[in-house]
């Protein structure tokens, strides 16, 4: 447990230090999401109507286009090597990069969705039940990524190839996401929703980590 | 037992062998049985009352559909074998057995969206089942592109197993949650195309022609696999004889 923190605070001060690494992902979510209403039409009705799936498709592809460089800087440099020699178990280790890049690169998205949420005219109780999906589902989305990201470590120009891999397995996050909004905007009841994305949640940080440990001792040992 | 198996069942040089004696009777098997499926179904059955001779497609629609997901999950199996216990043959397997397994879901897509169009009125509808199936023809096309992006043999087998557990583990789970997200995005659609009782002179033409999409896959599996292990183990012994000869 203490390894896990020191090592999540660890990696945060390396990304504090640098701090293009956790502005770009976000820069990026704000001018996708400007595009739309620029390219569609600003119609406040329509806006508002599409605002939840917009900015959920956007969180996925802010997630697939960063998640790729996960272990890449530590392959570079050599110590991926280190991490997979440790004593520790490597699924710890990997939970806690993946944690602080969840902290680093999808908690800002997150924080500014209100905002862009309040942009696109979306009403205040969808605003929070989005900000809540996002919440629930975005550590899923990191923790699948870093499967893909892990099984590609070695291979460059794989740019396009990550995300052919893993989109189709966010699907079901995706579909929770944007319907739980969908359902606030028609007063039904929300629970189902978040149960099932809690559980889609809490199976990936069950599953993925070993998965993940799986396959970077596979791509480093080729 | 298993490690005799391993040793002589399933080595690469037996199978080929016997996959080599098997052959012959596979696609005498196929052709019989495509033969009869499709003479019976395209001629014999009668029309259908509400659809007319538009229902015929499903001969080719639906054993397609079928094999799609029955090779989807023998790729998985293969997956398990290679991960766990390493059986070169099983690694084999299942990449031969993904652009196959591709070509069904594509050919149960455009079959389907033929015959939706008649039915329906349109070739694409969102309905659950279409969507999902999409879906799994975008895990094919996710397990070739990163198959053919790995070049070193050895992790290449272990990556793509490692995908295709991935896969099947989620394919459930895309499932139903199409299914919620088609309930909820629109009305009871013409979805529940079901056929409860199936008259029999309808349905022995559809079972042939599921075997005969099987046993057609068995045999381009075979023919695949025996060109893999050639390629595979081209540094050995038996098999200088056997190109040779």
């Amino acid at each position: 447990m203490t390894l896990f923190f020191s090592l999540v605070s660890y990696e945060l001060r390396i990304t504090m230090r640098q701090a293009f690494s956790w502005v770009t992902p976000l820069v990026f979510f704000i001018i996708v999401i400007c595009l739309f209403p620029l390219s569609i039409g600003t119609h406040s009705a329509l806006l508002s109507e599409i605002a939840p799936g917009m900015i959920w498709v956007t969180a996925l592809l802010a997630v697939l286009i960063s998640i790729g460089s996960l272990f890449r800087t530590e392959d570079e440099e050599g110590s991926l090597s280190l991490l997979l020699l440790s004593p520790y178990p490597l699924s710890v280790l990997v939970f806690a990069k993946i944690a602080s890049y969840w902290l680093t690169h999808c908690l800002p998205l997150i924080c500014v969705t209100p905002l862009l949420g309040f942009m696109l005219h979306l009403p205040a109780l969808q605003v929070l039940v989005l900000c809540l999906t996002l919440l629930l589902g975005t550590p899923a989305l990191c923790l699948l990524g870093a499967i893909g990201a892990a099984l590609l470590v070695g291979i460059r120009g794989n740019g396009l190839l990550l995300p052919i891999l893993i989109m189709p397995l966010y699907i079901p996050i995706l579909i929770f996401g944007t319907s739980a909004v969908l359902a606030a905007s028609q007063e039904q009841p929300l629970s189902a929703y978040f149960a099932i994305m809690g559980a889609f949640t809490f199976m990936s940080v069950a599953m993925a980590p070993i998965l993940t440990a799986v396959a970077l001792r596979m791509g480093v040992s080729q | 037992m298993w490690d005799w198996l391993k040793q002589n069942g399933l080595s690469p040089k037996s199978f080929y062998r016997t996959s080599g004696l098997c052959l012959p009777w596979l696609t005498v098997l196929f052709l019989g049985c495509a033969g009869f499926g499709l003479i019976d179904g395209l001629y014999i059955a009668p029309a259908d009352y509400q659809q007319g001779d538009g229902f015929r497609i499903m001969y080719v629609h639906v054993p397609s559909a079928f094999a799609a997901m029955a090779v989807y999950f023998a790729m998985a199996i293969c997956a398990v074998l290679t991960l766990v216990w390493r059986v070169k043959l099983a690694a084999v397997c299942m990449s031969c057995s993904a652009p196959i397994g591709a070509s069904f879901t594509f050919l149960a897509l455009v079959t389907g969206s033929i015959w939706g169009k008649p039915m329906w009125g349109t070739w694409w509808i969102w309905d659950a089942r279409l969507t999902s199936v999409l879906i799994l023809f975008f895990l094919y096309m996710g397990f070739i592109a990163l198959q053919s992006i790995l070049a070193e043999q050895h992790y290449r087998d272990r990556a793509c197993a490692l995908i295709a557990l991935v896969g099947v583990i989620n394919l459930p789970i895309i499932h139903y949650s199409v299914i919620w997200w088609n309930t909820l995005h629109q009305g009871p659609s013409i979805s529940q195309l079901a056929k409860p009782a199936i008259a029999p002179s309808m349905l022995y033409p559809l079972l042939a022609m599921i075997a005969a999409f099987f046993l057609f896959y068995l045999s381009v599996l075979f023919m695949r696999m025996r060109n893999q292990i050639l390629l595979r183990e081209k540094h050995t012994h038996w098999v200088r004889e056997v190109v040779l000869s």
